[in-house]
């Protein structure tokens, strides 16, 4: 047993620096994988609605007609279940938490217009799209009555 | 005699950082009984399971408590585990062990700094936070968050850690021992610490054993009691494990137990990382729990035996999910070692039990 047995590290804590940050005047230092806030990038966005199922805050609300994607940023506990859901990985985890705020808000990114290039693109992929449904129907049908023609 | 007065305490106290209250009838200076009171914080989380579906209810399970966080997505998730016949990569078992271990370190640091600010002793408190920051920062550079951090979730983890890493943190905790040892031994040796803690709260083992005592606060009183032992998840690749004991049943006993658990748990992470196999980290989960089917499951968290228990009814909502946490009963050792204490010595007792209120009222 002895006493003041912690006085050498208070001693060498003199001539050091503290551990502390004045934060916010110093800014934090993030590592690759810190969290913070969910960002959407739009444009690959498929508006499939994945990651508000899976968000387990109902933090994202999909709105396909209206084309947006809508998140509530105090309500997203950074869990991350939405941007491993991701079909298309446009979901991403930025650095820096939501700063305070006096009132709820929510962050909507709506579907950019398309351009006259990309429009044209779209109606064509349709187009293929309505072409090969027609034409695998067509093959369906075309079996069936095979098939029906056999049993007669 | 004096005349029996109640005098009560909490459920805001300034060595208190969770909300108890606890009607203490005293006698003159003596405590002759303590009457506890619990439900301020209730929030009912154990009925969220029906609207959550299984998977998301790990999000859930995890801000059960601030302190042991993962534990307790790592118990629901070992238990669903359990429920629905999944055995998990080996590579996932072990980056849970390590999670796990250090939030045990860092849950235990915590106390300890509690426990020097509660008699006094404000440097002793503030160097234990300062060792506590860096556990704190292994997290954040491993999976993002620093207290909750959504690691662990049915079927494995969310992330891997890479073995550069790995050995990062096992080199990270090497730099930490030299200046623990220092703070141990204050913690253990020195007059002012000593003179605080020795002989207050004397719990036997007898005691320990017959009021069902969980964690440190039994093994303090000698009785062997540790889930580890069991060797679920990695801790049955653990070569030896031997939970730390000791035979004096006071507070400077539960103080030295807790202290001495932080080199364990370096110890364990530390043979994690050596042996760690280099398979996937998660597994598909596919279905969901069956009809009747039940599961139990037990985890040693840092304040002791934790008891999960789900219920699966075919969807993919459980029916029923349960959670008894080491501070329910431990709230009845804590009434035990206040009876027959000075009224001085009451807020201290009641933190060497580490409690923990929010786990326990869910
Ligand atoms: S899951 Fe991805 S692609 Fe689907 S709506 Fe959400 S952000 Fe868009
Ligand atoms: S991180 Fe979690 S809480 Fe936040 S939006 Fe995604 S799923 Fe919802």
């Amino acid at each position: 047993m002895g006493s003041f047995m912690l006085t050498k590290m208070s001693f060498r804590n003199l001539f050091k620096k503290p551990v502390t940050k004045m934060y916010p005047v110093e800014p934090p230092v993030y590592t690759s994988r810190s969290k913070g806030h969910v960002v959407n990038d739009i444009k690959e966005c498929i508006l499939c609605g994945i990651c508000e199922k899976r968000c387990p805050t109902g933090a994202i609300v999909v709105d396909k007609p209206a084309e947006t994607w809508t998140i509530n940023p105090f309500a997203c506990i950074q869990c991350m279940f939405c941007v491993r859901a991701c079909p298309k990985s446009c979901l991403t985890m930025e650095h820096g938490y939501t700063p305070p705020s006096t009132s709820m808000y929510t962050h909507t990114d709506t579907k950019p217009e398309l351009t006259a290039e990309e429009q044209a693109e779209k109606l064509a992929r349709e187009k293929e799209k309505a072409e090969r449904l027609a034409a695998a129907k067509a093959a369906k049908q075309a079996q069936a009555g095979e098939a029906d023609n056999g049993k007669e | 005699m004096g005349k029996k007065t109640i005098i009560p305490f909490g459920p805001q106290h300034p060595v208190l950082p969770e909300p108890v209250h606890v009607d203490l009838v005293v006698e003159d200076e003596k405590v002759i009984e303590a009457i506890p009171q619990i439900g301020f914080i209730h929030r009912g989380l154990e009925k969220l399971v029906q609207k959550k579906d299984f998977m998301q209810f790990v999000a859930v399970t995890e801000r059960i408590c601030g302190i042991c966080a993962f534990g307790h997505s790592m118990g629901y998730s070992e238990t669903i585990e359990i429920l629905m016949g999944l055995e998990i990569p080996k590579r996932a078992q072990y980056l849970r062990v390590i999670w796990h271990e250090l939030s045990r370190i860092h849950s235990h640091l915590l106390w300890l700094g509690l426990l020097a600010d509660g008699f006094g002793y404000e440097n002793l408190f503030m160097q234990c936070w300062r060792l506590r920051e860096n556990v704190l920062g292994i997290f954040e550079k491993t999976t993002g968050g620093r207290v909750i951090f959504s690691a662990c979730n049915v079927g494995g983890v969310t992330q891997d850690i890479e073995d550069g890493d790995l050995k990062g943190i096992v080199a990270i905790l090497d730099g930490m021992r030299s200046e623990y040892e220092e703070l141990l031994k204050t913690f253990l040796y020195d007059s002012s610490v000593k003179n605080r803690l020795s002989g207050i709260g004397y719990l036997s083992k007898q005691d320990a054993e017959s009021l069902c005592l969980a964690g440190p606060f039994a093994r303090a009183s000698g009785l062997v009691e540790d889930c580890r032992l069991d060797g679920y998840g990695g801790y049955g690749d653990l070569a030896a494990f031997e939970p730390v004991l000791s035979e004096d049943g006071d507070g400077h006993a539960r103080c030295e137990v807790r202290a001495r658990e932080v080199y364990q748990s370096m110890d364990i992470i530390a043979e994690m990382v050596s042996k760690i196999p280099d398979t996937p980290i998660s597994l598909p989960v596919k279905g969901m729990p069956g009809a009747g089917t039940a599961a139990v499951h037990h985890v040693e968290q840092p304040r002791g035996e934790s008891f999960y228990y789900a219920k699966g009814n075919g969807t993919k909502f459980l029916s029923r999910f349960r959670i008894r946490t080491p501070t329910s009963h431990n709230i009845g050792g804590m009434t035990k070692i206040l009876q027959g204490c000075d009224l001085a010595d009451v807020a201290l007792n009641i933190l060497t039990i580490d409690p923990c209120i929010s786990c326990t009222e869910r």
